[in-house]
């Protein structure tokens, strides 16, 4: 059965897709980190690469597997730097180690995960970058 | 099947000699009295151990350990936990490379538990060239995890756990590298991600093969000057290949690789291509050896005529040029005979 309340978490699941779709390619992988590579969704990247470019960058900046597209983490470090009316902390958090993607939200909504935390979580190995 | 009491109570003995072994590489990079030397090893595709032995002949002996590769360029070979231990049983010292395309977190996970029972120590985290570059295009690529992510990955496994928080026991201490490309856009982000790899946990960046001496020379300044080439081993990468037609070939083939035309141009029109291919590769590993923050050089041998020995010795760098490795040998050597 399910929950109460499930169905109005599918509607704004529903409505986060419509608005970010169209501007970012939302994957909805539900834990957006938008906010952290430039506004730029690094789940575009055909690797999904989360923490930066892969070596295979190509010299005109763009992607090793597409080769017509420019590289999603060069866009996003690019912007990171540039784009206007960016936050300064959101500008520095592209040097961040961003976890393992958590693949039981996918499909889920990040606006949801974020109010509820649920996005925040790691596994309890993950010790990020704080290596003793 | 008669295995006659007993004996499955115990490990064959170079299997026990392997988990207690000196790891040298870990070693030297705490030392760091003399430049490092690894190298590739060459891939398997079928052929035995004793044939995996003979091709590194004329590696081996002239480096501290060497690099097996994970499926690389997206191509399936043996596999990268059964030649580290081949090369731990051979008593080469194996740098276990792991990609991040062909295996999720668990199997990767499994990998390098297995390998740790063995007395692998030493990893290395790659993302990993896509499956577009291979010759298995169709192929699902997997990145469940990112290179930074599997350095991170690594360290939790060092301290003890798997990235769930289960416990793991490993055998050694880990030794973990990474690997970055100092010729890949964006170029004045890329020793920033080597020091996220470097706060990750990794201990050694190993960089892609440069025929770009000034990228190699910018990235190492910003290494030095963000802390990574005094936390962390950094080793630029020369590739020995035969000629210019080598080098057209990674330029336009390899991922991430490019040659500059008048670099080709000076092996094209050589009256010995080979020769020169051989200088133009000792020259730029005599031009990373003087970067400040340096620590070695990773080499890469296409050629298989002894030019790796011949590398180190006109150089004078890897183990034949450190007393106190031929101290250790002597000693060694006295106690068995």
């Amino acid at each position: 059965m399910k929950s109460p309340g499930a169905g109005a978490v599918a509607v704004v699941a529903a409505i986060e897709h419509v608005v970010k779709a169209p501007v970012w390619d939302c994957r909805m992988c539900g834990q957006c980190v938008l906010h952290s590579t430039g506004m730029t969704c690094p789940m575009t990247c055909p690797k999904t690469l989360r923490n930066g470019p892969c070596g295979g960058v190509r010299e005109d900046g763009n992607c090793e597997v597409v080769p017509d597209m420019r590289c999603v983490w060069v866009k996003a470090h690019d912007r990171a730097e540039h784009m206007p009316l960016l936050p300064k902390s959101w500008r520095l958090h592209i040097r961040d180690l961003r976890p393992p993607v958590d693949n039981s939200l996918a499909g889920t909504s990040s606006w949801v995960n974020l109010v509820t935390k649920r996005d925040q979580q790691t596994p309890a190995g993950w010790i990020g970058a704080k290596a003793p | 099947m008669d295995r006659g009491e007993g004996s499955v109570t115990s490990a064959p003995h170079q299997f026990a000699a392997l988990a207690s072994s000196h790891h040298r590489l870990a070693a030297l990079a705490s030392s760091r009295h003399r430049p490092i030397v690894t190298a590739e090893c060459p891939s398997a595709d079928g052929g035995t151990v004793d044939d995996l032995a003979a091709r590194l002949a004329t590696i081996a002996p002239f480096v501290d350990a060497v690099n097996v590769t994970d499926n690389p360029a997206a191509h399936a070979h043996a596999s990268n936990v059964s030649m580290a231990i081949a090369l731990a049983v051979l008593g080469i010292e194996p740098i276990m490379q792991i990609v991040c395309r062909d295996k999720n977190r668990l199997a990767i996970q499994a990998d390098i538990a297995g390998a740790a029972m063995f007395g692998i120590v030493n990893f290395s985290a790659l993302t990993g060239d896509d499956v577009t570059a291979g010759d298995e295009p169709e192929a699902r690529r997997v990145f469940d995890l990112d290179g930074p992510q599997l350095v991170s990955v690594l360290a939790g496994m060092k301290a003890g756990t798997y990235l769930s928080g289960r416990k793991f026991t490993p055998t050694g201490d880990f030794f973990i590298g990474a690997v970055e490309n100092p010729g890949a856009p964006p170029l004045d982000y890329r020793a920033d991600r080597a020091l996220l790899k470097v706060n990750a946990g990794a201990q050694m960046v190993q960089l892609q093969i440069s025929y770009r001496p000034n990228q190699v020379k910018a990235f190492m300044s910003a290494c030095v000057a963000n802390g990574v080439a005094q936390r962390a081993i950094v080793l630029p990468s020369v590739c020995l290949t035969k000629g210019a037609r080598a080098l057209s070939f990674m330029n336009d083939k390899v991922p991430g690789i490019s040659v500059p035309a008048e670099t080709i141009d000076r092996v094209a029109n050589a009256d010995d291509q080979s020769e020169e291919a051989y200088l133009l590769v000792r020259d730029l590993t005599a031009h990373a050896l003087q970067l400040p923050g340096v620590a070695g050089i990773h080499i890469t041998d296409f050629r298989h005529d002894g030019s790796v020995q011949r590398l180190t010795e006109e150089l004078r760098i890897g183990p034949k040029f450190d007393t106190a490795i031929s101290i250790e040998h002597e000693e060694r050597h006295a106690h068995s005979s």
